[in-house]
């Protein structure tokens, strides 16, 4: 029998509907983290309205989406958040949000434990208030903290706790597992990528070679760990991490961000990667199937750089929108290659032009002036 | 594939009236189909279009045996059994 091509090759030419959609509701958010993915701040003054989006969802069935993964800003701000949860999840499309927590109440906790096909995302960057509160903001560890209380008070269920790992909480990643138990919670660790704000403190945030070794022997030992798929990088290591392990970026996954606007993946918020608006003839669907970036996305690619490398069929080179905003090559390593190449073509980078993330929606900063 | 896969892999009774779960959906792709289960919130692919249709003829027989028999070629049951042995694993199929 000849080989059967794997799921990854079959992925690779994308699907007709995705597996993985990330919907940012708003770019509203009461905190201000210092690596946000969308530069997340203040509401755009364009975002779709609560009919919009609930054609959205209206689509979302149509294309048997059968989970959405909602996100922001903090969703939680939207004052239609509740009306559009119990839209989805009436209309059997499974929501999972993410939320800094600030919002989830003793009051509202049982409600949510009582929908069906909610599961809950609690963000958190550090095992203690020091480690978290230095990225997320003063008080964010107590808020989320103070989220769980409620959503274990409630009887939720088992609800994710997220975490970016960072240089700063890698090595608290035992600490945030017995954090998730003690709660009954899932642990989720995802990658920190230079999207964003995450452009300005990639540099100093991003885990060290050595963290990354550590990372991936930990995940090796605790299989049970939810990771979005987002460190196959490390797999040049050697065994795979559990996992599709590719860029799912306009063949499996893709973002709608809170103007409509359709990305590639939740990670590159910038015109390369823009596919097209749901506000446009023929919706969602018509951008998922026909735009012109996500058929590119969905061609055989070239290894380039990487092609002479032994390990690129386990890392497949790694993150588009990690080489993106670092200013490397697409078709080359990924700034984290755990082989070190992405190190080397950083240093060799002559001038570097590195692209911005489109759209800052951050607070201006206030400076306090005293009066003399 | 090892050809030593037989009836009883994981524990799976082909004789069994097999029959898709009412709590999936199946949402068909070029390779297959994408079969969601909403009580375990699972996602699980079906990785090729006779497995599809045998899935949805398993409604028409009194076991997945007797459906796999009527409807797959016999040098390929055997992979069809532990085809439907992984989907009976993951809720997907349930017996009626």
């Amino acid at each position: 029998m000849s080989p059967e091509p794997t799921l990854r090759d079959r992925f690779k030419l994308g699907l007709d509907a995705p597996i993985c959609l990330t919907w940012e509701l708003t770019y509203a958010c009461n905190l201000a983290c210092v690596h946000c993915l969308s530069s997340s701040g203040r509401r755009d003054p364009r975002e779709l309205s609560t009919d919009e989006a609930k054609r959205i969802i209206d689509e979302m069935v149509e294309m048997q989406i059968f989970y959405v993964n909602i996100g922001g800003g903090e969703p939680m701000v939207r004052t239609d958040f509740f009306e559009l949860l119990e839209y989805a999840t009436k209309k059997n499309v499974g929501v999972k949000f993410s939320t800094n927590g600030t919002r989830i109440t003793a009051d509202n906790a049982p409600y949510l434990a009582g929908l069906g096909y909610l599961d809950i995302q609690i963000s958190l960057d550090g095992a203690d208030a020091a480690t978290n509160d230095h990225v997320r903001g003063e008080g964010s560890f107590a808020s989320a903290i103070s989220a769980m209380e409620h959503l274990k008070a409630a009887n939720f269920g088992e609800f994710k706790i997220s975490v970016v790992v960072t240089r700063h909480n890698a090595a608290q990643l035992d600490a945030f597992q017995a954090l998730a138990d003690h709660y009954g919670a899932q642990l989720r660790l995802t990658r920190l990528r230079p999207s964003g704000r995450g452009v300005d403190v990639w540099d100093e945030l991003h885990p060290t070679a050595l963290q990354q070794r550590e990372l991936y022997t930990w995940l090796l030992d605790h299989p049970q760990t939810l990771t979005g798929d987002s460190f196959f990088h490390l797999n040049a290591l050697g065994d795979p991490i559990d996992g599709i392990n590719l860029c799912g970026a306009g063949r499996v996954v893709c973002l709608i961000d809170p103007i409509g606007d359709v990305y590639a993946c939740p990670f590159v918020i910038h015109d390369e990667f823009l596919a097209g608006n749901v506000r446009s003839e023929g919706g969602f669907a018509r951008v998922w199937r026909e735009s012109d970036l996500f058929k590119e996305l969905r061609e055989p690619g070239s290894a380039g750089a990487c092609t002479s490398c032994g390990s690129y069929d386990a890392c497949q080179g790694g993150c588009m929108a990690a080489k993106f905003f670092t200013g490397l090559p697409l078709d080359g390593p990924d700034p984290e290659c755990v082989l070190g190449h992405g190190e080397t073509a950083l240093k060799a980078q002559k001038v570097a032009i590195i692209p911005r993330p489109l759209g800052d929606h951050s607070k201006p900063v206030r400076v306090s002036v005293s009066s003399r | 594939m090892t050809s030593n896969r037989s009836q009883g892999a994981f524990g799976f009774d082909a004789s069994l009236n097999w029959k898709l779960s009412p709590e999936v959906a199946i949402r068909p792709e070029q390779f297959g189909a994408l079969a969601y289960h909403y009580g375990n919130r699972r996602l699980v692919f079906l990785k090729s279009k006779d497995l599809v249709q045998l899935v949805h003829d398993l409604s028409d027989f009194d076991s997945a045996e007797a459906a796999i028999a009527a409807t797959i070629a016999p040098t390929k049951q055997q992979s069809y059994v532990a085809a439907l042995a992984r989907l009976a694993q993951s809720e997907v199929l349930v017996v009626s």
